[in-house]
């Protein structure tokens, strides 16, 4: 028998095409997988959360019984979780742009250095942030504080430090090495290379990274656990214990009275509003800065 | 003084982990001419080019070996900054890319980290060099739009007016019209003849064609190494080696 060179090239098309046809489906199947997850999530805590949700409950703090179906509200925990995620992000972003610079600037001649860096960040990054709570709880004990909005803060940005770091380094990646070159070849120093042409080139990552980090941050139950406290008040000084969000969630869906439990969903739904919201001013905010990066 | 010599390099040996790039490179670069850096593409002519103002520091995995002199002064063992021996070249790479500021800032740029800041300094000296690139009447009404919304061209323009805003006397070019279109590629190579008065300029390229056009001076490389150098008349006309008439003929790519 004699296969035809024709006749092999259109056995082999016809694999590609299937091919072709084949993944893209498994790609849009997985996709469509992830969305209706997501959506299920959601639309379980709406349809619980939004009838529980009232101005008071946004307005006010816990008064006495509020965990047994009394009057109050989540402002306690609103404003704690604000202040702590931006307190964390900060104090993360502080110390994570310039270490993830430094990785891509001054380290630059030291490709294996920088690699092992990376690969302890990608081992921090999967740490449970557990850990970073029971650490932080016994140092704590140790110096004898209490626990503190200070305390959650320093807990959550180093538990949120290795994400910032990588996820701003993979963005100044991808920049390319002739902007290194020309900004070098025009004198400038290794850190005006890192703050004033990197970290503009690459605006928008260093954007989602601080959104990514003040997800995790404002989302995280553990590492706030054992360090801030709870409290009914709205914190007034660093010192003082702090509610938030997650914990304001944990308490009330223990409680075994149906309205609390309610309410423990319309406390998520507010904290899945503020996600959402931070992500699409965050977009609307990098897109704004994105006519300035070079497209290579 | 007729040839006078502006970069002088000595037994100039890079090696990147365990190739070597560069072997044994002695060449004289002479002052305010143009001198032609011709050989087939992976021979090491970008390597031995940024060797010139440093940027091989960033490498990882390096060594080098051997002397570079500029005007005396051995740039590869001096106390001096590496950001001063760097702003006394301007550099123009294969594609330009231009910093990611509007128009003005990245001319501005340069000389504010030389610590000009004055804006009335700044403004007249940013007309002055995108003048001396033939760019100013395109962008003297859109100085504050990014520098990425010119076209290539323009960008490569761009590049050049920053490159001599940080008053650079070398100018080093890495192939830098291979991204252009004819005619900025001619505007380009325009330039670089006005410009050969006052700087002296190094000009890497793999088209034989430009190469006639532009050099005084040519350094034919081959596999890292320096196979010829002189004149261009001299070069062009009477190549000394096999490997150098193979490829003026064309038979080496
Ligand atoms: N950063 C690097 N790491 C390893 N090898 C490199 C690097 N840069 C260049 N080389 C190698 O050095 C040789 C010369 O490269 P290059 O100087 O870019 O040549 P040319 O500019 O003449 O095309 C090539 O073989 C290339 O693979
Ligand atoms: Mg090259």
């Amino acid at each position: 028998m004699r296969i035809s060179t024709g006749n092999i090239f259109r056995l082999r098309k016809t694999w590609w095409r299937f091919e072709e046809t084949f993944f893209r489906s498994l790609m849009i199947f997985s996709s469509m997988v992830i969305v209706g997850v997501l959506l299920l999530i959601i639309f379980s805590i709406m349809k619980t959360g939004i009838p529980a949700l009232s101005f008071e409950m946004l307005t006010q703090t816990p008064k006495g019984g509020f965990y047994f179906g009394k009057e109050g509200g989540i402002l306690n925990a609103i404003v704690g979780s604000a202040y702590l995620a931006v307190g964390a992000t900060g104090l993360a972003l502080s110390i994570g742009l310039p270490v993830a610079i430094f990785m891509n600037t001054w380290l630059l001649k030291h490709k294996k250095t920088v690699n092992i860096i990376r690969f302890i960040l990608d081992l921090l990054w999967g740490v449970p942030s557990i850990i970073y709570g029971a650490i932080g709880f016994m140092i704590m004990i140790m110096l004898g504080l209490k626990t503190s909005l200070l305390a959650g803060i320093i807990v959550v940005g180093m538990f949120i430090l290795p994400i910032m770091i990588r996820a701003i380094d993979e963005a100044l990646k991808t920049s390319p090495s002739g902007l290194t070159e020309a900004s070098l070849s025009l004198g400038s120093t290794k850190s005006e290379l890192g703050f004033k042409v990197l970290a503009k080139q690459c605006f928008p990552g260093i954007i989602t990274a601080v959104l990514l980090s003040f997800g995790r941050a404002i989302g995280d139950a553990a590492s706030v656990l054992f360090t801030t406290g709870f409290t009914d008040n709205i914190p007034t000084s660093l010192t003082q214990p702090t509610a938030t969000l997650p914990l304001s969630i944990f308490f009330q869906l223990t409680s075994p009275i149906p309205e609390v439990k309610n309410r423990a969903y319309a406390a998520a739904v507010v904290l899945t509003i503020i996600i959402l919201l931070t992500s699409i001013l965050s977009r609307v905010f990098s897109n704004r800065y994105k006519k300035h990066s070079i497209k290579f | 003084m007729e040839n006078e010599t502006k970069i002088r390099i000595e037994n100039l040996n890079l090696s990147i982990g365990k190739s070597k790039i560069l072997k044994d490179i002695n060449v004289e670069i002479p002052k305010h001419k143009i001198t032609v850096i011709l050989g087939p593409s992976g021979c090491g002519k970008t390597t031995l080019l940024k060797s010139m103002n440093r940027l091989t520091d960033i490498y990882s995995d390096i060594r080098v070996s051997g002397k570079i002199l500029i005007d005396g002064e051995d740039i590869l063992h001096t106390d001096k900054d590496v950001t001063e021996i760097r702003k006394r070249m301007g550099l123009l790479s294969q594609r330009p890319y231009p910093l990611p500021m509007n128009i003005y800032k990245n001319i501005a740029f340069g000389l504010k980290i030389s610590g000009r800041r004055k804006k009335r300094f700044l403004n007249k000296r940013i007309e002055h060099y995108l003048k001396q690139a033939n760019l100013w009447n395109e962008v003297k009404d859109r100085l504050k739009e990014p520098a990425a919304s010119l076209s290539i061209g323009q960008q490569q323009r761009l590049c050049l007016a920053r490159g001599l805003a940080v008053d650079p006397d070398i100018i080093l070019a890495d192939e830098p019209t291979s991204a252009l279109d004819p005619i900025s590629s001619q505007e380009i190579e325009k330039k670089f003849t006005e410009l050969k008065n006052g700087y002296t300029i190094v000009l890497v390229t793999h088209i034989l064609r430009q190469a006639i056009r532009l050099a005084d001076y040519v350094i034919f490389m081959y596999l890292g190494e320096v196979i010829e150098q002189g004149p261009a008349e001299q070069f062009f006309k009477s190549p000394q080696t096999e490997i150098t008439k193979a490829y003026l003929k064309g038979s080496i790519n």
